[in-house]
């Protein structure tokens, strides 16, 4: 029984990581733009909070929990809508080819994460990969340890603050979709961008606007991914980016409706870390070769979604009519 | 009626490049009346209109409404001048629902209420005799319906004048009188109302004044009851011009293509052509006339195998060689080509159908024969050394044969083009609005291009716009109307206003 419940709470850390992705790709691709850059994404932020954490860490002997939190948290935000920027400008404004920008982005970002974690590393002499322990506990506190409620406690209140900001955002993000004029607005936009125009809506600024604060929601998918299930480490693998994709896929797995990416994203991760603890709740040994067919279960989930709602035709399952198309206004 | 003017418009030019779209037009529209604006195509119509709804800004000129001057710069501006445009193409989002695509864009508190939005609706609807469910989602819906609720958008922004494009042009005649007892609804409110039309019968049954423009300028305006058919149609195709092309007398006609009963359902569900027949004969020119969207593009593409055509239709093509016939319905324009057709086409959209942007001369000829010898690699010599004899012949300006044709001006890509579909010396060849954007010297040379193609044997056929040059260019007329066939004229003895007249109105004794 600890097996199932270990399964359950990695895949909230984990799902919590996708989760921040896909929405911030949900509010990107709402407006149009299909950003592929997100694993970039997800690495800058990761690395930007990282990089704040430690070097404010390593700068004073007693660092305030506040001001780490703080600089932390904005630095992964801004940094990754930074990068958001650099999309905007390119697809927006110059009408780059959106695919294309996007790959360059994820190179680019998870370039930039790797080379400036290792010279972090350097810089500071850390030996092997180096720590934000202190900004870790911030990000990894919670209410179970406190109040101390067994299992339901385990399943429920033992994760950091960001699982439960990721569900708020969901929600707040479905609220704004569908029942604000700012949200259909930004839907139009994504659906038909000169009927937007001729209804009097300034396009290219609601495109600036939600990619950029698509991009920084991915920023926070890294930042979660280093501190909440890194507890500070930084890490040199390549999971971040291969969650950054899950988080691509997970987009279109839920229709490109917020709420069910907070489920999806469960479900994603816990498809992913079935390997781990499916060999001890069924008392079977897994060998390599079923390990890697699981963990290609999501994405072949995510196929048969893409099959189902094209075959279905329904129209409120498609994704928005112009994502990907840059957006001329008519002229002659 | 009242006759102070609701928006008045004073000295507006507008030009787009070199050409004058708009020339120092002033006019007023008045409150509580219905008034069309007549023209041809091109004559600035909608260019016009389009300035009051914001989506283009005068280059000179000055707009006032109700006497005040006002600064229209986007749509947001027009709506706020109480103007709303419909759209020939409507605007609308397809996965929203009817209110969804109503309130879109307007300004108010962040959260939606969709159920006020929709009472109001109601009540318009009430109002004007509308039937449209606010709940429905667009994409449910018939034309119709999005036209109606395109009139309903408008209205609810609180639009005073309402400008419709063309708004009969997708419509069933059941479906125009019901629009038509709307119009009549919402000026006897004390809205006004302009309807962008080239249908001189709608014209004459629902508007209480004419506007009529010509080539850009305001010719002036007439009650409609005063006005005739005869007379809209001369104030809209103007004096006859004449121009300086060798014709000669049509000999030796041979029967190439022969079209009977061709019937083609357009993208609205609606006859985009409708049981039209018609013969081509080698060693003359036939032109097209038509209103642009009255089946030209159909009837081109069903013959050269693009088009999906309705059971009935028969397109017999007759080779020059055999005097054999083949049936070309429901061919591909491979298959008709392996069949030994000898087809040119030189369509409308020339860097899109007709020639490769990207590629330079020598590229584009390969597309007509690389498959030529069945061999694993293309051989580029034969379109090389024919790419440099266009280019010599045609005179074509161009830094060499390798330049991307996209680069080069209309006019030479045209060149290019034509010359291609000449270089496979067809026996039917096909032009759409081959002059179009082109200057005066070199549509002289496309004109003398498509002669010798008719004294080689050639059947030419000619779609055009200009009715000067379809009179003194070719040697029988077909005048298209909403997708019929309205009449098969002698170009020596037709006038202009015989077939302006059957452009826009059906003729009904000599319809066969």
């Amino acid at each position: 029984m600890s097996a199932f419940f270990g399964l359950i709470q990695s895949a909230i850390v984990y799902g919590t990581i996708i989760m921040f992705g896909a929405l911030g790709e949900t509010l990107t691709e709402k407006g149009g733009h299909l950003n592929l850059g997100v694993p970039g994404l997800v690495v800058m932020g990761g690395f930007a909070g990282f990089a704040a954490g430690f070097v404010y860490e390593k700068s004073t002997d007693s660092p305030s929990m506040f001001l780490l939190l703080l600089f932390s948290f904005l630095a992964a935000l801004v940094f990754s809508a930074l990068g958001g920027l650099i999309y905007c400008f390119l697809t927006v404004t110059l009408k780059a080819n959106q695919n294309v920008t996007g790959l360059a982005l994820t190179s680019f970002g998870v370039g930039v994460g790797l080379f400036g974690g290792a010279y972090l590393s350097k810089l500071y002499g850390v030996a092997g990969s180096a720590k934000a322990a202190v900004t870790g506990t911030l990000y990894t506190a919670n209410l179970n340890s406190v109040l101390g409620w067994g299992i339901p406690g385990d399943l429920l209140l033992s994760y950091g603050f960001l699982t439960y900001l990721a569900v708020v955002l969901a929600v707040v993000m479905h609220l704004f979709l569908n029942k604000t004029r700012y949200g259909l607005n930004l839907k139009a936009i994504g659906e038909n961008p000169a009927t937007a125009d001729a209804a009097g809506i300034n396009v290219d600024k609601y495109k600036y606007l939600s990619t950029c604060i698509g991009a920084a929601i991915c920023g926070l998918s890294g930042l979660c991914y280093v501190f909440q299930y890194g507890s500070g480490n930084w890490s040199t693998n390549n999971n971040m980016q291969a969650l950054g994709w899950l988080a691509v896929a997970l987009v279109i797995f839920s229709t490109w409706k917020p709420l069910n990416v907070i489920w999806g994203s469960y479900l994603f991760a816990l498809l992913y870390w079935l390997y781990n603890y499916i060999g001890t709740i069924f008392e079977i040994k897994l060998t390599q070769i079923w390990t890697d067919i699981l963990q290609m279960i999501p994405y072949v989930v995510t196929i048969i979604v893409l099959v189902v709602a094209s075959v279905r035709e329904k129209r409120e399952s498609q994704p928005p009519s112009s994502l990907g198309l840059s957006y001329f206004r008519e002229e002659r | 009626m009242d006759k102070t003017a609701a928006v008045s418009l004073h000295d507006i030019t507008k030009r787009f490049g070199s050409t004058v779209a708009n020339d120092h037009v002033s006019m007023e529209i008045r409150k509580g009346e219905i008034l069309s604006l007549l023209g041809e195509n091109g004559s600035g119509k909608t260019t016009l209109m389009n300035m009051l709804s914001g989506i283009y800004f005068p280059d000179e000129g000055e707009i006032r409404i109700g006497g005040e001057p006002v600064t229209i710069r986007s749509p947001h501006d027009a709506f706020a001048c109480g103007i709303g445009m419909i759209h020939q193409h409507f605007k609308l989002v397809d996965v929203f629902t009817a209110v969804e695509n109503v309130v879109l864009g307007l300004d108010g508190p962040l959260k939606l209420d969709l159920k006020k939005a929709a009472a109001q609706i109601e009540e318009i609807c009430a109002r004007y005799g509308f039937k449209v469910d606010p709940w429905q989602k667009v994409y449910d819906m018939s034309v119709s319906q999005k036209q109606t609720l395109e009139i309903i958008k408008v209205l609810y922004r609180g639009a005073r004048i309402l400008i419709l494009d063309e708004p009969t042009a997708v419509l069933t005649p059941q479906e125009t009188d019901r629009l038509f007892a709307i119009i009549r609804a919402m000026r006897d409110d004390g809205k006004s109302i302009v309807i962008i039309t080239h249908k001189l019968n709608e014209v004459l049954a629902v508007s209480d004044r004419v506007a009529i423009l010509r080539r850009g300028a305001y010719l002036g305006c007439i009650e409609t009851k005063d006005a005739t058919e005869q007379i809209l149609t001369e104030m809209m195709v103007g004096q006859k011009v004449e121009l300086n092309i060798r014709r000669t007398e049509p000999r030796d006609l041979k029967k190439r293509l022969s079209v009977r009963g061709l019937t083609v359902v357009g993208p609205e569900g609606l006859d985009a052509l409708e049981d039209v027949s018609f013969d081509a004969y080698g060693g003359e020119i036939l032109g097209i006339a038509g209103i642009s969207g009255s089946g030209q593009k159909q009837l081109l593409e069903s013959i050269a195998g693009l088009q999906k055509v309705e059971p009935g239709s028969s397109i017999v093509y007759t080779a020059p060689e055999d005097e054999q016939e083949r049936q070309l319905i429901g061919r591909t324009p491979l298959e008709i080509r392996e069949l030994g057709v000898l087809l040119s086409f030189v369509p409308e959209d020339r860097l899109g159908m007709g020639l490769v942007g990207s590629m330079g001369m020598t590229g584009n000829m390969l597309l007509k024969t690389y498959g030529v010898g069945h061999q694993l690699f293309v051989k580029e010599e034969g379109a090389k050394k024919l790419a440099e004899e266009i280019m010599e012949q045609l005179a074509v300006v161009t830094p060499g044969i390798n330049t991307p044709v996209r680069r080069l001006s209309g006019g030479n890509v045209q060149k290019v083009l034509v010359g291609r579909e000449i270089a496979a010396k067809p026996a039917v060849l096909m032009t759409a609005y081959a002059v179009r954007g082109l200057d005066i010297n070199t549509s002289y040379t496309i004109y003398n291009l498509l002669c010798e193609q008719k004294e080689k044997g050639t059947a030419v056929i000619y779609v055009g716009e200009d009715l000067d040059v379809l009179l003194a260019l070719c040697d029988r007329i077909l005048v298209l109307c909403g997708g019929r066939c309205n009449g098969i004229l002698d170009a020596r003895t037709a006038t202009k206003e015989e077939i302006g007249l059957r452009m826009t109105k059906l003729q009904e004794t000599d319809h066969e």
